[in-house]
């Protein structure tokens, strides 16, 4: 599990995050849904340590991360995987390459046994004949795809999703989805998800909460998200027209 | 002074929670090759006619009844191993080089790649930029003694092709009164100015936030803080060095 306790952060004098507490729980997904420039991926950032917190601290799992020491956070870093808005790979790399680096760079394992686990983790996303490829020779569904392989070859507690579907087509997007779905509850992990998308939010949310404006105003199963009395949650999730119309109904 | 703290902050963090050494082997070899080896062709044509226009310039500057042909091969050597070979050089280094680290670091940073190495738990300051610094330091001498023999060579041809010195005065010239630490100060440049330009340009790199715009920005400023701090080394160096020479 991880503990979100008080966290505040400002830049440049404007608080971005307001004393945020919320848990994500393990073997879950857990989603963190809001409009652009709530502070969901600053929030994100600070989980993971990108960015340091004013105030408040993260646990993870009862460790804290607030005054750790290096070789500490270096060994939960260790339990990330964390797949980025923009994929994040390797220019230089191949697929594989890309894939492997965590565990040529993290572990002692044989040259066999990390070709197996890349193999194994390629075959996961469906991308068993893109080895070869670059990164630059492959579309964005393939790279986000790219991007969960080696966020789960090291066999990660935490999974991480900043913004999975952006720039993806709605069928490529519930492809992404359930992979993310699929992978928290086979390794039981604590799978956290930034997101705008109200289709992922209801198609692999088992934990919702919503921002705006820093805070956390509202946390629930995907299943209730409908039922809230918090007018800034439903103008969130009813602003578009598809979802006016479910509601409609 | 506050960018001379962070750059001073930057480089601490190099050496801070490091990986294996193996690791750091393979990206040498990796960087040594992109900022040695892929170096060579232009190092080698500017070295080439440095020599070629340094001999013409001189031989037509001491046309004296009292000065000897060979004296011309001696300015042409000396010229070259104490300024030209690690100076020039460098500037081209810069240009190259530095200019090449900071575009990659800075896509690397925009790009969030440099954020994935971290959430991996990896220094991504240590392992990104240390093998940079230590690949130049080890590669730029390398560069500048070839560039030294490059266009001591390259003057010997002009002289022969332009028949502004005969070629026996340039052989007896370039080996006449040849101070040994010479190649020492040249040496000692090239490593200084290694440091310097993989330093700042990582620096440059590593800081970058925006878009491709700030990347180009970042290149650019690479190569103008590189090319000062070459000058500003290589005064430094002569001063402190230079007296050296006469011992």
């Amino acid at each position: 599990m991880i503990e979100v306790i008080d966290i505040s952060k400002s830049f440049d004098g404007k608080q971005i995050l307001h004393n945020i507490n919320v848990q994500f729980e393990t073997g879950k997904t857990n989603m963190i849904i809001g409009a652009s420039g709530t502070g969901k991926s600053v929030l994100l950032k600070c989980i993971v340590g990108l960015v340091n917190p004013d105030e408040g601290q993260v646990q993870f799992n009862g460790r804290s991360m607030a005054g750790a020491s290096k070789s500490l956070q270096t060994e939960v870093r260790r339990e990330m995987g964390m797949l980025f808005q923009g994929s994040a790979l390797f220019d230089s790399l191949t697929v594989e390459q890309n894939v492997m680096f965590p565990l040529n760079v993290l572990t002692k394992q044989s040259a066999e046994e990390k070709a197996d686990r890349v193999n194994f983790c390629l075959e996961r996303v469906g991308l068993e004949n893109a080895h070869k490829k670059m990164p630059s020779e492959i579309s964005g569904g393939m790279k986000k795809r790219v991007g969960i392989a080696r966020a789960i070859v090291t066999n990660p507690n935490y999974l991480f999703c900043d913004e999975p579907n952006s720039g993806l087509d709605p069928q490529t997007s519930i492809k992404i989805d359930n992979l993310i779905k699929d992978i928290t509850d086979e390794y039981e992990m604590t799978t956290v998800v930034v997101s705008h998308d109200m289709n992922s939010v209801l198609e692999i949310g088992d934990k919702v909460n919503f921002m705006h404006q820093g805070k956390i105003l509202w946390t629930g199963p995907s299943s209730e998200i409908g039922d809230s009395d918090v007018q800034e949650l439903n103008d969130f999730v009813f602003a578009g027209r598809l979802m006016k119309m479910v509601k409609g109904k | 002074m506050k960018s001379l703290g962070k750059f001073i902050i930057f480089l601490g963090q190099i050496f801070v929670r490091r990986e294996s050494f193996r690791t750091y082997l393979t990206r040498i070899v990796d960087e040594s090759i992109k900022v040695g080896y892929n170096s060579v062709f232009i190092v080698v044509i500017v070295s080439a006619f440095m020599g070629a226009v340094t001999t013409v310039q001189t031989a037509y500057n001491l046309i004296s009844p009292l000065i000897a042909d060979p004296i011309i091969a001696l300015v042409v050597r000396d010229m070259t191993l104490l300024e030209l070979a690690p100076t020039i050089t460098a500037i081209v280094y810069a240009g190259k080089v530095g200019s090449n680290i900071a575009g990659e670091l800075g896509t690397m940073k925009i790009t969030e790649q440099v954020d994935a190495l971290e959430v991996m738990g990896i220094n991504a300051t240590s392992y990104l930029v240390l093998p940079k610094i230590v690949a130049s330091i080890l590669m730029f001498p390398v560069l500048v003694t070839m560039a030294a023999f490059v266009s001591v060579y390259g003057g010997y041809l002009t002289a022969l092709i332009t028949g502004v010195i005969s070629g026996n005065d340039y052989i007896l010239g370039i080996q006449m009164d040849f101070i040994p630490f010479q190649v020492t100060f040249a040496l000692v440049k090239a490593i200084v100015f290694g440091f310097l330009v993989a330093a700042i340009s990582s620096y440059k790199g590593y800081y970058t936030t925006g878009g491709a715009l700030e990347v180009g920005q970042s290149s650019t400023n690479a190569v103008t803080s590189s090319c000062i701090a070459i000058l500003v080394g290589d005064y430094l160096l002569a001063y402190l060095l230079a007296p050296l020479l006469q011992l």
